[in-house]
């Protein structure tokens, strides 16, 4: 099924795709039909430069245990930055 | 057996008179043939549905998918255009946006010189919601619905499609002979669901003609996933050639 569930948020930081870097200001995080991903629903970020156009975009499909560990690395990893970086 | 085809993006008139994107396949016979509009899954406009639609003329069909994000998107790929109008809060899109377009798709179809004047709808998942849609909006002659979900039943709270009226409360308004191909597994609709679009279909006596698949979920047809049912898919596609063959040909 189509879950279309979606959210969007604005970001602050740069990513690299085919071309080279990006400057990145938008994500969408769903979980719903990958484009190229084996799973029937994924994980899938989308890391968007909207003024660039829709190619400006780095996109990933996690499995969606994948993506709670990455969610769970991500958090450890700000959490153990010295006090005052993250 | 003269057997070339012509697969091509092309442009139609969708809703409101806008011109958008759109692939078409079309046997190179002179005809008449039927022709059958193809409504891509949420995915979009991609591959495995262009392989689908060249399917289709291969089997004897002029055939033509809209690219439903095309306004969000125009010329960009079609994932990218995917990501684009959900990024842009444009997905799920409108159905009344969804019934124009479709209606661009069986114009175009209707114009081409081969056309014997038929035209007949065909989606999956959420494409199959919409081949629903379009069969109870426009004047069609076949449809298949290939597991599209909340044709029957209503979205959770906070689902995205939450608010919509499900669409079979308008069976009544079914202007042509349905198809439904399910998985047995499926979630989306479940069997229940089918079952009680059956007995809707039965109760406003419209023809159809429905096949459930042991063994199979959601997306059975999708070649490059792992959801995909050779047996099923295989049968499926008889059924779908069986159908067209019976409305749409001649």
């Amino acid at each position: 099924m189509c879950t279309y569930l979606t959210e969007k948020l604005e970001i602050s930081g740069s990513a690299k795709g085919p071309s080279g870097w990006i400057r990145v200001s938008d994500a969408s995080v769903y979980f719903d039909h990958p484009v190229h991903a084996s799973g029937e629903h994924t994980l899938n970020i989308d890391f968007l430069n909207p003024p660039m156009g829709p190619s400006a975009r780095v996109a990933v499909e996690l499995s969606a245990e994948s993506a709670r560990a990455l969610a769970k690395a991500i958090a450890v990893v700000l959490d153990s930055a010295p006090p005052g970086l993250a | 057996m003269y057997d070339a085809v012509l697969a091509e993006t092309v442009t139609i008139t969708g809703h409101g008179g806008e011109p958008i994107e759109a692939y078409s396949a079309r046997p190179m016979a002179p005809g008449p043939v039927g022709g059958v509009v193809v409504i891509h899954h949420l995915p979009g406009y991609d591959r495995q549905t262009k392989e689908f639609t060249r399917s289709l003329a291969v089997g004897g069909y002029n055939a033509v998918m809209p690219n439903l994000y095309h306004r969000e998107a125009p010329g960009a790929s079609p994932d990218d255009a995917m990501a684009a109008a959900r990024a842009k809060g444009a997905i799920p899109i409108p159905n009344e946006r969804i019934v124009g377009d479709a209606a661009g798709g069986a114009a175009y179809l209707r114009g081409l010189p081969n056309s014997n004047g038929k035209a007949g709808v065909i989606g999956h998942c959420s494409g199959g919601y919409h081949a629903f849609l379009a069969a109870v909006s426009l004047p069609l002659d076949a449809a298949v619905d290939c597991y599209g979900g909340f044709v029957v039943g209503t979205p959770p709270d906070g689902h995205p499609l939450e608010g919509i009226q499900p669409l079979v409360d308008r069976t009544k308004d079914l202007s042509c002979p349905l198809l439904g191909l399910f998985g047995a597994d499926d979630v989306a609709p479940s069997p229940q669901q089918v079952a009680e679009l059956e007995q809707e279909l039965k109760a406003q006596g419209k023809t159809h003609e429905f096949h459930s698949y042991p063994g199979a979920g959601h997306a059975f047809l999708q070649v490059d996933r792992s959801a995909y049912r050779p047996e099923a898919a295989v049968d499926a596609w008889q059924h779908i050639f069986n159908w067209f063959g019976q409305y749409l040909a001649g």
